[in-house]
This record gives C-alpha cells, sequence and structure tokens, in this order.
C-alpha cells in the first residue's frame, strides 16, 4: 500500500471534526481549548503535508512554525482567561460565563 | 611579539567578579544573618587569589623569553568586516606592572578596609563596589583591544560613581559622585571619538588604495613570519588589538599613510591622540578636567586610597604608555600630554599648599602627581611614568590610609587644624605617613626620589615635544611644584602629628559633616586612639614599600642595573627609535640632582619651620593679615583659583541661562504660533460646528437612530454561548464548499 | 512522496494513535483523561511531520505542544477542576447536533481529500532544518518579526491578565532595603 497526501489530508480532516465536536459539546472551558489546538493540529498537518510535496517544501513548514507559535500565543491567552473567570466565577463552565455579556 | 597562550589569565578579573556578585546580590541577608565575618572573607580573600594568580602569570611571563606576551581568547563578542573585538586578555610586561600594583595594592586596601568600615550599615554594599572596582580595572588593563579596555575604562568610571556616593543619603556627596560621574563623561566622550578617529585613518590607511597594493605583497609576508600564526597571517587590515595596530603602523609604508591623513588642517593623528587625552584628563584628573577628583574625597577614605590615588586614576597614563606607539607619532600631541601635565603638577601643588582638610591635600597632591607621570608620557619617557605610577601607587596609597587611620581617631575630623599632637597617640600611624612623606618629597634613597628625579631628567634631556626649549620649561615648572610637593606633605605631617592635640572633645567632633555613618559605635572616649590591627598592618606594608619600591629603578648615573627600564625595554623598544634624547654631559646630570635634593629639603625646612609643633605664627598671621594683596591671593589659592566657580560661571551656568532661553522660546514663540494655529482652527471649527448641528447632524442621527434599532434586535443573536458561535461558524464553512460543489 | 512498506505500518500506527488520541479527547468525560490523550495525539501528529521528512516541525512540535502548551494545559486543568470530582468535571451538551456537524464536515473534507487529484511533486526526503532557518530570516523575515511581536504581546496579555486586574493587585512588595535597614 502507498501513502501518499491524502492519507495525511484524511487524518487531519479527523482530526478536525473530532475538536470541532470537543469546542462544540463541551461546557469547561479548558476542554475547549483542547478542542481548539485538536483544531490547531489538523491545520498544521495540513500545511507540512501539501508542504511536502510541493517543489519548495520549506514555506510550507515555516508556516507550519508559526501556526505553532500561534498556537502557543493562543494557549498562554486563553489559559489566563481561564484562570480569570475561575477567580471571578470559581468556575470554568462557559456558559455560566455568559451573564458577562450585560 | 612571541604570543604565549596562558589559560589562568581569565582568573584574573574573574576573582573579584565573583565577590562582587557575592556579596552584591547576597550581600544584605548575609550579612544580616552571618555577620560581617561573612562578607569580608570571601571578598577579601578573592582579590588576594587574583594577586597570586597574576604573580604566577608574570612568573611564566617573566621566564618565557624577551618580547612575549601571555594571551587568552576567551570568546568572540564582535567581528565585523575589519573590526575584530574578542573578549580576550593579553599580559605583556606593561600590563603585568599594572596587574600586580592593582592586585597587591587593592587586596591590601580590601583588606583594610576590613577595620575601617566596621559596623557600617552597607558594609556587603562596600565590598561588592570594591570588588566591582576590581574587577573593571584588571580588565581595563589586560584588555588586548580597544574596545574590552573601554569597557573596563566605563566600568571604572562606574564603580568610582558608586563609590562616591556611597553614602547618598547626605546630598553632598551625591551630588560629588554626579559630578565626578559627569566631568568623566565629558573625558569619555573625547575618549570614544579618539577611537573612532583612530579606526577612522587606519581604515583610509585600507582605502588609500595604490599605496598598499604596492606594498602589500610584502608587508603580508613580513606579517606572516612576524606573526605567530594566531590568525594565521590574515589580511585583517585594521584592527582593534593593540598589538595589531601596532604592527601595522610598524610598516613605514602605512605609518606614512596613516600620518599623512588630515581633516580639517590638523594631523589626524594628532587630533586622535588629543582626543584621546581627554579621556585621560577626564580619568585622570588634568587640567582642565581635574574639578571632580578633590570633590571625590566624600567616598570613604579606603577608596580615596585605591580608586583615586593608587589605581583608577593612573588609567590615563597607562593609557598613554599603553598606546606610546599612537602619540610618538605627533610631537604635537605629546607637546599637549606634557604640557598639561605639567600645568596640573604645578597648578595643583599650588592649591595644596593652603588646604586644611587633610584630604583635600592628599586629593590635589595626588593630582599634581599624575601631572609628574603626564610629563613623563608626554616626554617620551614612557617607562618612567610608569615607574612613578608604581610608587606613587605605594606611597599615595599609604598617606590615604594613613590619612583614613587619623580621621577615624579623631572621630571624623578632618580639619587639620583640629588635630595635632597624634605622633604619640597613633605611633605607628604616624611613622608610616612620615615615611610616605619623605617618598613623596624625593629624600633620596625613598622611592619617590628615583621615579620623580627621572621624570626631572628626562624632562630636562627630551627632544620629541614640537619645541625645542620647551623641555627645559617643563623642567622649570615640575621643579617648583616638586618644592610645593615637599612643603605641603610635610605641612601636613606637621599640623597632623606634631604638637598637641586640639581637637578636644567638645561636642564629640560632630560638626555637620559625618552625621552619616555607624562608625560612632566604637567609642567616644574623646581622646584619638590608634586604629585596629587590619589597618596599620596594611599601612605598615605600604609603608615599606614606599621606602624600597624604587629599588627596581636605580639610575643609570649611579651604574646600577636598573630592572625596572629593562624590564619594560620589549614594549616600547620600537618606538623608541622614534623618541631623540639630548646627550648632556654627566656632572650636568649629577648637578640636577642634587638640585632636586636641595628641593626637596627646602619644602621640607620651610614646612618644618613655619608648622612644626604649630607654635610658628607666621602662618597665622598670613591667614589673617590686613594687606589686602597677601590677603586677596592667599583667598584667591585658598579657593582653589576659583575654578569651580569660574566653571560654574562659564559653563554651568550659560548652560542653563541657554537652556531657560529655549525654553522661553518654546514657551513665547513656538507656543504662540501653535496657539495661533489652534485659535485658526476653533473658528472655522465654530462655523463648521454651526453647518454640522443644523445639516449633517440630522442626517447622522438618523442613521444612528437606525444603527440603534438594529443593534437592540440584533443583540439577541449575540448569546455569549461559544457553542452557537461554533454552530454558525462551521455552518457557514459548510455552506460555501456545498456551494462550490453544487456549482463546480 | 510514497511510502510503503513497512512504512505504511507505521503511517496507520500513528495514525491510530492520533485518532484515538482525538477521539478521547473528544468524547472522554474524565477532562484529565482528555488531557493525558491529547498527549497521544501530539506524539501522533509529531510522529507524522517526522514521515513527512519535516523533522524540525517535529521537534518543534514535541517542545513546544507536548513540553510547553499541554503542561499548560494540565496546569489549568487542576488548577480549575475540583480534583474531587474530577470524574465528572466534563459535562457535554448538544451532543447529538454536535455529532451530525462533525460528522457532516468530516465527510466533506475525507471526500475532498480522496476525490481530488492532488498534483504530486516527489522529492528525496533531505533535512530541512538549515532551509527553515534560511527562509525564516530572508525570504519570510517580516512575518517572523509579526510573529515575535504577537508572541511578546501574547506574554504580555498572559502576565497581565493572569496577574489580574486592578482589584486583585497585592500591596506593593517590600521597597529594597539597600543597605538602610539595618
Amino acid at each position: 500500500m502507498i501513502i501518499g497526501l491524502p492519507h495525511y489530508l484524511v487524518v487531519s480532516g479527523i482530526l478536525l471534526a473530532l475538536g470541532l465536536f470537543t469546542i462544540s459539546t463541551r461546557r469547561n472551558a479548558v476542554a475547549m481549548l483542547m478542542g481548539v489546538e485538536l483544531i490547531l493540529n489538523a491545520g498544521i498537518l495540513n500545511l507540512v503535508a501539501f508542504s511536502r510535496f510541493n517543489p519548495n517544501p520549506v514555506g510550507g513548514q515555516v508556516f507550519g512554525i508559526f501556526g505553532i507559535v500561534l498556537a502557543a500565543s493562543e494557549a498562554v491567552v486563553a489559559l489566563a482567561i481561564v484562570l480569570q473567570l475561575y477567580r471571578a466565577f470559581r468556575s470554568v463552565d462557559a456558559s455560566e460565563s455568559a451573564e458577562m455579556k450585560e | 611579539m612571541k604570543l604565549i597562550h596562558f589559560s589562568g589569565l581569565f582568573l584574573i578579573p574573574l576573582f573579584p567578579l565573583i565577590g562582587a556578585f557575592y556579596a552584591g546580590a547576597f550581600g544584605l541577608k548575609i550579612h544580616r544573618r552571618f555577620g560581617e565575618k561573612a562578607i569580608h572573607f570571601p571578598t577579601v580573600i578573592l582579590p588576594w587569589c587574583s594577586f597570586v594568580v597574576a604573580v604566577a602569570a608574570v612568573i611564566r611571563l617573566a621566564t618565557s623569553g624577551h618580547e612575549t606576551a601571555l594571551v587568552q581568547h576567551l570568546w568572540q563578542w564582535l567581528h565585523f568586516e575589519s573590526l575584530d573585538a574578542d573578549l580576550a586578555f593579553q599580559m605583556d610586561r606593561l600590563s603585568a606592572v599594572m596587574v600586580l600594583v592593582v592586585t597587591f595594592v587593592g587586596s591590601l586596601i580590601h583588606v583594610y578596609s576590613i577595620g575601617y568600615m566596621h559596623d557600617d550599615p552597607s558594609y556587603w554594599r562596600f565590598f561588592s563596589y570594591l570588588n566591582l572596582f576590581m574587577f573593571s580595572m584588571l580588565t581595563l588593563v589586560l584588555a588586548d583591544n580597544f574596545l574590552l579596555m573601554f569597557v573596563g575604562w566605563e566600568g571604572v568610571g562606574l564603580c568610582s560613581y558608586l563609590l562616591i556616593s556611597f553614602w547618598y543619603t547626605d546630598v553632598e556627596k551625591a551630588k560629588a559622585g554626579m559630578k565626578a560621574f559627569v566631568v568623566n563623561r565629558i573625558g569619555d566622550a573625547g575618549f570614544s571619538l579618539g577611537l573612532f578617529l583612530v579606526f577612522w585613518g587606519l581604515f583610509g590607511v585600507w582605502t588609500h588604495g595604490e599605496i598598499n597594493a604596492a606594498t602589500h605583497h610584502e608587508t603580508a609576508a613580513v606579517e606572516a613570519e612576524s606573526h605567530d600564526g594566531e590568525h594565521g597571517g590574515a589580511l585583517s587590515v585594521t584592527s582593534v588589538k593593540f598589538r595589531e595596530v601596532e604592527r601595522i603602523l610598524h610598516d613605514p609604508a602605512r605609518r606614512e599613510a596613516f600620518t599623512s591623513q588630515h581633516w580639517g588642517g590638523v594631523s589626524l593623528v594628532t587630533l586622535a591622540c588629543i582626543l584621546l587625552f581627554v579621556g585621560a584628563t577626564g580619568k585622570s584628573a588634568q587640567i582642565p578636567l581635574y574639578v571632580w577628583l578633590p570633590d571625590a574625597m566624600a567616598g570613604p577614605t579606603p577608596v580615596s586610597a585605591l580608586i583615586h590615588a593608587a589605581t583608577m586614576v593612573t588609567a590615563g597614563v597607562y593609557m598613554v604608555a599603553r598606546l606610546h606607539f599612537l602619540f610618538a607619532l605627533s610631537p604635537v600631541a605629546m607637546s599637549v600630554v606634557a604640557t598639561t601635565g605639567a600645568a596640573t603638577a604645578l597648578f595643583a601643588a599650588t592649591i595644596g599648599l593652603f588646604q586644611y582638610d587633610i584630604k583635600k591635600v592628599l586629593a590635589y597632591s595626588t593630582v599634581s602627581q599624575l601631572g609628574f607621570m603626564f610629563v613623563a608620557v608626554g616626554v617620551g619617557a614612557y617607562w618612567v611614568g610608569i615607574f612613578h605610577l608604581m610608587t606613587h601607587a605605594f606611597f599615595k596609597a599609604c598617606l590615604f590610609l594613613g590619612s583614613g587611620s587619623v580621621i577615624m581617631g579623631c572621630h571624623h575630623e578632618q580639619d587639620m587644624r583640629k588635630m595635632g599632637g597624634l605622633r604619640k597617640l597613633m605611633p605607628i600611624t604616624a611613622i608610616t605617613y612620615l615615611l610616605s612623606c619623605c617618598a613623596i618629597a624625593g629624600f633620596p634613597f625613598f622611592s619617590g626620589f628615583f621615579s620623580k628625579d627621572e621624570i626631572l631628567w628626562k624632562a630636562f634631556t627630551t627632544g620629541n615635544l614640537a619645541f625645542n626649549t620647551q623641555g627645559f620649561w617643563l623642567w622649570m615648572i615640575a621643579a617648583v611644584a616638586a618644592l610645593c610637593t615637599s612643603f605641603y606633605m610635610f605641612r601636613s605631617y606637621y599640623m597632623t602629628f606634631s604638637g598637641e592635640y586640639r581637637g578636644g572633645h567638645a561636642a564629640h567632633g560632630h560638626d555637620g559633616h559625618d552625621d552619616h555613618d555607624a562608625h560612632d559605635a566604637h567609642g567616644h572616649s574623646g581622646a584619638p586612639h590608634e586604629s585596629p590591627v587590619t589597618m596599620t598592618a596594611v599601612l605598615s606594608v605600604l609603608a615599606f614599600m614606599a621606602v624600597v619600591g624604587g629599588y627596581i629603578g636605580l639610575p643609570h648615573l649611579w651604574h646600577m642595573p636598573n630592572f625596572f627600564e629593562a624590564w619594560l625595554e620589549p614594549i616600547f623598544e620600537h618606538t623608541e627609535h622614534a623618541l631623540h634624547w639630548a646627550h648632556k654631559p654627566l656632572s650636568l646630570e649629577w648637578g640636577l640632582m642634587a638640585f632636586s635634593i636641595v628641593v626637596a629639603f627646602t619644602g621640607f625646612f620651610a614646612a618644618r619651620w613655619l608648622y612644626r609643633n604649630n607654635t610658628n605664627p607666621i602662618p597665622g598671621k598670613l591667614v589673617n593679615t590686613d594687606n589686602k594683596l597677601i590677603r586677596g591671593v592667599h583667598q584667591f589659592v585658598f579657593r582653589k583659583y576659583m575654578v569651580d566657580e569660574a566653571y560654574q560661571v562659564a559653563i554651568i551656568d550659560n548652560t542653563i541661562y541657554t537652556a531657560k532661553g529655549l525654553s522661553w522660546f518654546d514657551k513665547w514663540i513656538v507656543d504662540g504660533i501653535v496657539n495661533l494655529c489652534g485659535l485658526i482652527g476653533r473658528t472655522m471649527g465654530m462655523i463648521q460646528g454651526f453647518i454640522d448641528r443644523v445639516f449633517v447632524d440630522g442626517l447622522v442621527n438618523l442613521v444612528a437612530e437606525a444603527i440603534l434599532f438594529g443593534g437592540r434586535h440584533l443583540r439577541k443573536v449575540q448569546t455569549g454561548r461559544i457553542q452557537s458561535y461554533v454552530y454558525a461558524l462551521v455552518g457557514g464553512a459548510l455552506a460555501v464548499v456545498v456551494f462550490m460543489y453544487a456549482i463546480t | 512522496m510514497t511510502t510503503s512498506g513497512i512504512g505504511a505500518v507505521v503511517f496507520y500506527a500513528l495514525m491510530a494513535l492520533t485518532i484515538a488520541g482525538g477521539a478521547i479527547v473528544a468524547f472522554s468525560r474524565n477532562i484529565v483523561r482528555s488531557a493525558f490523550a491529547l498527549l497521544a495525539t501530539f506524539m501522533g501528529v509529531a510522529g507524522m511531520y517526522a514521515m513527512l521528512s519535516a523533522d524540525f516541525v517535529a521537534i518543534v512540535q514535541l517542545m513546544v505542544y507536548v513540553g510547553g502548551i499541554l503542561i499548560l494545559i494540565l496546569f489549568a486543568v487542576m488548577l480549575t477542576s475540583h480534583i474531587s470530582e474530577v470524574s465528572v468535571s466534563n459535562k457535554s451538551m448538544g451532543v447529538f447536533s454536535s455529532a451530525v456537524m462533525a460528522f457532516a464536515i468530516a465527510c466533506i473534507l475525507i471526500y475532498t481529500a480522496v476525490t481530488v487529484a492532488w498534483p504530486g511533486h516527489i522529492t528525496p526526503a533531505q533535512p530541512t532544518t538549515a532551509g527553515i532557518g534560511n527562509a525564516l530570516l530572508s525570504d519570510y523575515v517580516l512575518p517572523f518579526e509579526l510573529i515575535s511581536v504577537l508572541l511578546f504581546a501574547a506574554l504580555l496579555g498572559g502576565v497581565t491578565l493572569a496577574h489580574g486586574g486592578p482589584k486583585n493587585k497585592k500591596a506593593p512588595e517590600a521597597e529594597d532595603s539597600n543597605g538602610e535597614a539595618k
């Protein structure tokens, strides 16, 4: 059997779907963050896979690294927000904090 | 020059750095918990470790042949085109002298500080700064390139500032620190400009094209053989390494190309040397930038001894000696150096004649002695300058530490009029002080005699200055300065140690300038007392060195071996061919030597006659005379020729006036224009506002109302539930994808 | 690139690891377990990068994701969950509609991946670290700088947020006593 680009894309697609599912079903903000990480991983996997089948393999990988950096920044800020939420509401249930909108 | 790798070289500056870090980072806690011992044991032992390593290095250097240098390349720092600054140390024979002096005197002064700083609440801070200073100074003297030397140069300036304003709660002392810092900045600006000019000039050599294209091959060949494979005969035509620059300038064609460059009618090399010398005047307290040094006496006395007498202030002399190959190219610059030195020597010595503060006397004496050193390096007698630097380090450190001992004994009294009779109470201090006085005054067979006499002789016979007879005049000025030196030093000795104690114990000697410290803790029994053994032992060692330190450099006249000159000969021998000395008959040399002995004794007897036991009424009469002229002159000299006031009027006030003028301009002219523009704008705005209110607002309000209405209803979409957002997002994306599939 | 034989076995193993991890993240009711399953996913994806001859990205993935982000997440989990009731710490809701949505997305993506004729350009696998380094400082220097600024901003933002606004500010720390304290 030959492993080519579609295989990676399928894995990435499944990861994306799992991530979306995680985000939309969980009420725990940290768990939602995990979903976001799954989605980001799916995206970066796509970038790297495409770059492998490109004459210039570097570009996609560079943006993959940028993606990882973005994920790191996002995780930092999001977790800081989660901690603040927890401090304010003694809970990390994202739906409970909807009262902030008023 | 043969280079030998010596891997212990970096330890010399490293040890004090460790001490500085230890005491600086953890000192407060350690001091509180374990007391002073935990502070001073490491920080005093580490400089001694440096000294031991330095001795080992010097032995290695001395046993490894004539023209050698120890080097250690730690790591690459800046490499850019032909700039090649590395963190690399080099110890040649010149650095070796400096390192020995710095580590030896420095370590002794650390020991002394144990007693002097006892019970100070910031004990740890003091030792941290002192160690940091040692580190900076050793970096300065061990640096193998200009940039690293500049790092050390700035480092010692910083430590000087920190230590002068050590008792920073006293505004006067904090101000003295700032003054030193600012004045040094002026000098450092000159120094860095000089450095830039030198490299600009050297770079010019490189780009001069034809000159080098022709000579390049030969010089490359010369380089390859004279060079010992450190760079593998590289074509690094410019470099910031001292030895590389010296080698480049050693090549006649390149030297020619370098010296033939002019900038604004002035020879580039002269300009560069003068600018470098401006740096030296700042650091080494020469006219016109000497004003900070007397004020620097606000710092603790060990600091005055270490930084402002023995080591840091001699950095300028060291720098000129280190760059002798540059200075030797410009007779004008050498004349400037020598003349400034001589003028400073005389000027400061005359101020010293009438001072009453014992530390001020010593401060002006230091300025004056530094002037002597600059005379020496200015006339081309580099080894003599370094020789005097070394002997001066011993006797001046001893004098300062002795004065510190006196000040401590008298409960922080610095006014010599309130001392007297201390010989019986503080015998060791008195003897060491007296021996050092003999040394600095130039009594025969004391160290100062050999170095100072050699300076006078070299000044007399020099042929390296811009004007022929200049050497003679320099000699005259220096001889008068030597007379003054002898007089004021013995004056200070007699005022302090002879006669009866005049301090009394009224108000514990608290007259306003010593309310800062905790030394008062060790008793106010009234009568002065001898200092603890850590201090007197150091004094004895230094006094011993002050007496015998000169024997390594005996004059040729006596047909004795001059070890010191022989030791430094390899450093300066390449420059030697550019220097000329007039040949004078031996009888003249004997005569001059006798003359300088007479000068020393004249000063001594004059001081003895006037101040012994403080019974002679003449000095008192002189001060309180009604004769306006004498009184005026005395006041003028006593107030330091009004230089501080003149600077205040000429420079500082003008700066402030300029600032005020600019502020006025800013306030009325610039702001006026701005305000006018504002007024016009406002008028226009009013007109437009009218139109706006009537016509535009109607429309805008309509739109706003519409948006408000829409917002009120759309807000319900904004649920705050992330899930609904996800649904919307994914739903939209799905719709787009499906749509795309549908149309293809 | 094509891989066959043992490579394919490795790929499927990695795929299984990745997807199983993702599934546990998505479906587990225990958030601690979810967090550790995330580790499996990250490792699997890193392995895939290695198979795609993106060695540098694989290492970065390991270092940043596994070493950094995952630790952060675990931290957050431990800080915010009531450990005693950890078994029910990960409540779900709207499972059905979400499942439908995710399924639809997965179907469309897989359909696309399988049916489209991707242009396959095959180059021999070679290390790309040096190439990435050069590209970062030449072609991509502007994005590189921007991402640095972003990272810095995120750092500041994280610190500011976590430190808590003005209301949570503690009393200013004791002044540096600088020797005057004694």
